[in-house]
């Protein structure tokens, strides 16, 4: 009884909408420049215009919406949302588990931020977001991890002292370290792993993957992502 | 909001912060305080329905149904509030989603379980992906009520078992001499006066849901921790307010707020309870007798 009456419910709820083909993208929304949540609460940053442009390409109405860094694989194969694009570099361990488009913004060297110059990144306590290629490479050093679930806190452990420094893409890491007035400083060598960042789906979507790679093709070829990789992240954003 | 914030970087100081107050994110954010409320709201009288059903359920002399209660009771117990939390979710979620699926797409031949993806025909989906952003806010949050109150409903029915039981034996006694049934018994004299002895323990509840509703966000609804962990963070110039790690004053705020949730409600409380426990047997009750002597 009590599951007829909730199907009949959720036949009243979902009655009156059309079907139209939406595809849903999730962000994760505190990653500046890559992605973040504006003042006027809602998605901006590099990937809010780069997925629009690619949305537009690829004739596809999308929506946004964001997720926990943490949660935003699981979620995406549960079918909450049909696209991540969330910085998310590409990876073989993330590929057995969902696809990849090609990439959208080009390999780019992690680097350590420290406090101070003498920092030991080496055997010291350093920190990284969790489920990152970052914190994975930390995990393989001497260094001891401490992980927390959003690029801030990984940043303000280092500003309080609770690690030596922060490791992550020098993307995120740049205009922390330009806007610090000092306080925070590049240290150590940059350290390049990942294969770039990259749209993630659902392995079972390879049509939607397939018109994503033509627009993300096209972009790359008129040059127009180069502009806007330059409109947010500056001259040092790499280029393709 | 106002005309002087179109430009943040021209203003300062005082029109600075007015300005970065009203935000479109902090009004985001004073909204997220009215989920909460709304959340509470909510969740108490259902909470209560589940506690009372799975109380009756406990005492039931039909065996299935008093073993189910006794189940509901010692399952929701038995296990951390979080493990619920996030179990629910998902298996509501794609439980909802699979009876949509058998009724909207019988003809659907693709496997729903693909290794670890779980795919339904887009018309089953709930809310539809062509949904607005506030469809989505609401069926998380319709969810999270659910899930709120079927944890808390467990905790609800074993406080009121309890009290059930600690009415004295005599006054049902008494009932059954005057000649009432036992459904007279129980809805005249064992329901009215369990409550004096219900009351401390669902007061209790009260203050540990209150505290509770942070798990909001683990079930996808942005309350007021996940805005305050948001705008409290450092802003560098991609923002239109830069400003360093605020986190402190943010978490600050809502430590206030907490306090005065539960300081306003333990004084709801303790009003309620001097008025159940007039003319009771119990030590309060004679208390409040020997005052009013």
């Amino acid at each position: 009884m009590k599951k007829l009456l909730l199907a009949t419910t959720l036949l009243a709820l979902t009655a009156g909408f059309a079907t139209a083909d939406v595809v849903r993208l999730a962000t994760e929304g505190a990653y500046p420049p890559f992605n973040l949540i504006d003042d006027k609460g809602e998605v901006g940053g590099f990937e809010r215009e780069f997925g629009d442009e690619v949305c537009k390409r690829a004739a596809l109405e999308c929506t946004w919406s964001t997720n926990e860094w943490d949660s935003i694989i699981p979620n995406l194969q549960s079918g909450n949302y049909d696209v991540i694009i969330a910085g998310m570099s590409i990876t073989d361990e993330r590929k057995e588990v969902i696809d990849f488009t090609q990439n959208y913004y080009p390999p780019e060297p992690s680097a350590y931020v420290a406090a101070a110059a003498d920092a030991d990144i080496m055997a010291g306590v350093v920190s990284a977001q969790v489920s990152t290629i970052q914190s994975g490479y930390i995990a393989s050093t001497k260094a001891t991890l401490l992980e927390f679930p959003t690029p801030d806190e990984t940043v303000a452990a280092v500003r309080n002292g609770e690690a030596v420094a922060v490791f992550a893409d020098k993307a995120y890491l740049r205009p922390l370290v330009e806007e610090s007035a000092g306080a925070l400083m590049f240290v150590g060598e940059d350290v390049a792993i990942g294969g770039g960042v990259g749209l993630g789906v659902r392995q079972s979507d390879q049509e939607l993957k397939g018109k994503l790679d033509a627009a993300i093709t096209t972009m790359k070829e008129d040059g127009s992502l180069n502009v806007m990789i330059e409109k947010y992240f500056g001259a040092e954003g790499s280029k393709f | 909001m106002f005309d002087v914030c179109v430009d943040p970087d021209s203003i300062d100081g005082l029109t600075w912060g007015l300005c970065y107050l009203t935000s479109g994110k902090h009004l985001d954010f004073y909204m997220s305080f009215v989920t909460v409320l709304t959340l509470l709201a909510v969740t108490a009288p259902a909470a209560m329905a589940l506690g009372f059903g799975g109380a009756l359920a406990a005492r039931s002399a039909f065996a299935p149904l008093r073993w189910f209660g006794k189940a509901y009771t010692a399952m929701v117990r038995g296990v951390p509030d979080i493990v619920y939390f996030l179990f629910f979710v998902i298996a509501l979620d794609q439980g909802i989603e699979w009876v949509s699926h058998q009724y909207h797409c019988p003809d659907w031949t693709d496997p729903i379980r693909n290794g670890l993806e779980f795919r339904v025909c887009p018309e089953a989906k709930v809310p539809p992906a062509s949904a607005s952003p506030f469809a989505f806010q609401a069926y998380g949050f319709f969810l999270a009520v659910i899930t709120f109150a079927i944890v808390f409903g467990a905790f609800a029915a074993n406080v009121i078992y309890g009290a059930m039981q600690a009415v004295p034996h005599a006054q049902l006694e008494t009932g059954e001499a005057y000649g009432m049934s036992p459904a007279q018994v129980f809805r005249r004299i064992l329901v009215p006066q369990m409550w004096t002895y219900a009351l401390p323990g669902l007061a209790n509840l009260w203050m540990v849901l209150i505290k509770a509703t942070p798990l909001l966000f683990l079930l996808g609804v942005k309350d007021i921790v996940y805005f305050a962990r948001e705008l409290g963070g450092t802003k560098t110039q991609a923002y239109a307010y830069p400003h360093p790690d605020w986190r402190l004053y943010y978490f600050l705020g809502l430590l206030l707020f907490y306090l005065l949730m539960t300081k306003l409600s333990e004084m709801f409380f303790n009003r309620l309870n001097a008025r159940i426990s007039r003319g009771q047997a119990t030590a309060a009750g004679d208390a409040a007798r020997k005052v009013a002597t």
